[in-house]
């Protein structure tokens, strides 16, 4: 199974072994890693579930929908590696991916 | 003594009460009562890719089980809160046990409402509100050909999408003269009519159901003087709340629970959260609102105001249907009356519907068109008067239509 680091925003550590399939929020909030909300469970509506990715796995990664460029465009504290976390699948590729919460996702 | 919060209803503002609770530093015990089989799940996919097949039941849920062990929430599943008692502070289950509270939270929801008609008791006749009605519903997608289904509100709609992908021959039969006619504006109604047309799917509007044929399970559904061949039924036609455990210790309530502004009720020691409540919407309307928003953001103020930090509710509600490749986003509540101004093309795929009142943005419906949507809804928080001649117009972009 592949493995995610979650890091909160405060640098605490989760390693978390997340199926193929499954999305990088949903490792998180399965797991109960704190800082990423997903209030409308990962249909792309809420934008509450905002990550920052490793710089080394922005290539591996799904491009961006029309959709979640979009709802990116008004969560807070944007880089150039915000993505989603609810529009990530989870690939055998992704193994090792390391992700970090935002301060807030509201 | 320890204090005691018991919560009556295991769904999505169970769920997020707990975890509020907690974080808010609430240190007694919580018991969840669940009347389902099942730990809080997430309800809009059972319509959607959970119907579909697409999605696991693992993935329903909204929490591990391991959430509810690390707060110390006590679950009891498949158990049914019969009756309140206001002045022992004990909430009595069917079985005859009964829980003490300190502070007890409403979050019933809601069942779905059933058709009275004659033959509705046959066997293939369904609807779609829980993990199990899904369960029973997808195996017989798979072997039956024609499904009518009743009401072309949400889930009707949902399910017509799916069912077109197991390509079986769907017909919905609509009493009002538009699809989705509760909750949409006319231009949207007509687009999603439209798409649903070419996906094949066959529409009687303006057609009530008069009755369900057949000996020992359905053949047909008879409506408008004609029968429509049958296999299955899928009924969607709205839901009821479940608030008659309130109405019962006293409580008052009328198409669900009242609550003020900080989601308690009547009595200080009762609070209630989710599709349940009837309460006073940011302009002062009296409202009851289905949605994951609402139980969410209910939940949070319910529970803050459990631990002595009350504060007002006055979010903006918001909603989303996925149909086909459409992701339909609603922000705010329109009524009729309100000025309704297009922006972009629905033959694109891509447009939204702005609702203004005295020329203040109040609502928008958003199809595929994030940016009309997410702006929107500030403009609606904010109060935002635009002009509609703006609105209208694509060359202004919505970052800069104020």
């Amino acid at each position: 199974m592949p493995k995610i680091k979650y890091v909160e925003h405060n640098g605490k550590e989760h390693d978390v072994d997340v199926p193929e399939g499954w999305t990088v929020m949903e490792g998180a909030v399965k797991n109960l890693i704190p800082g990423i909300d997903a209030d409308c469970g990962g249909a792309c509506a809420c934008a509450t579930c905002h990550v920052y990715v490793d710089a080394a796995f922005l290539d591996k990664l799904p491009p961006k929908s029309d959709m979640e460029e979009t709802m990116l465009d008004f969560a807070q504290e944007l880089e150039p590696n915000s993505r989603l976390s609810c529009q990530i699948k989870v690939t055998p590729e992704l193994d090792g991916l390391t992700v970090r919460t935002p301060k807030s996702q509201h | 003594m320890e204090e005691r919060i018991v919560i009556i209803g295991a769904g999505q503002a169970g769920a997020q009460a707990v975890a509020t609770l907690r974080a808010e530093g609430f240190a007694g015990a919580i018991t969840m009562v669940g009347d389902e089989a099942y730990a809080p799940y997430q309800r809009p996919p059972l319509s959607k890719t959970y119907l579909m097949g697409t999605m696991d039941r693992d993935r329903l849920f909204l929490k591990p089980d391991a959430f509810y062990t690390e707060a110390k929430c006590e679950l009891m599943l498949g158990a049914t809160a019969a009756s309140i008692d206001r002045t022992a502070k004990t909430v009595a289950l069917s079985d005859g046990r009964a829980l003490g509270y300190d502070k007890l939270l409403i979050a019933t929801g809601t069942r779905v409402r059933k058709i009275k008609v004659p033959g509705a008791e046959l066997a293939g006749i369904h609807y779609l509100r829980s993990i199990a009605d899904v369960d029973e519903l997808r195996p017989a997608f798979k072997t039956v050909k024609n499904l009518v289904i009743v009401g072309a509100g949400y889930i009707g709609l949902e399910v017509a999408a799916v069912a077109r992908k197991y390509d079986l021959n769907v017909t919905v039969l609509e009493a009002m003269d538009r699809v989705m006619a509760r909750s949409a504006s006319k231009p949207v109604s007509e687009f999603y009519e439209r798409v649903h047309r070419e996906a094949g799917v066959v529409f009687h509007l303006n057609t009530g159901v008069e009755g369900f044929e057949g000996s020992d399970k359905l053949t047909g559904v008879r409506a408008g003087g004609k029968t429509f061949s049958a296999d299955i039924a899928l009924v969607g036609i709205g839901v009821i709340p479940n608030c008659e455990i309130a109405e019962a210790a006293g409580l008052k309530c009328g198409d669900g629970v009242y609550v003020d502004k900080t989601c308690t009720t009547e009595d200080p020691a009762i609070f209630a959260a989710g599709d349940c409540t009837r309460h006073h919407g940011r302009n002062g309307d009296l409202i009851r609102l289905e949605s994951v928003q609402n139980a969410i953001d209910q939940a949070k103020h319910a529970a803050l105001a459990m631990v002595g930090k009350p504060t007002p509710y006055n979010e903006v509600p918001w909603f989303w249907s996925d149909q086909y490749d459409l992701k339909l986003q609603i922000a705010g509540l329109a009524k009729p009356g309100d000025q309704i101004v297009l922006r972009g093309d629905p033959g694109l795929r891509k447009f939204a519907v702005f609702h203004l009142r005295d020329g203040a943005v109040v609502a928008v419906e958003a199809v595929n068109a994030a940016p009309e949507y997410l702006i929107g809804r500030k403009l609606i928080a904010d109060g935002a008067t635009v002009a509609p001649e703006r609105l209208a117009d694509l060359t202004v972009p919505m970052k800069n239509i104020v």
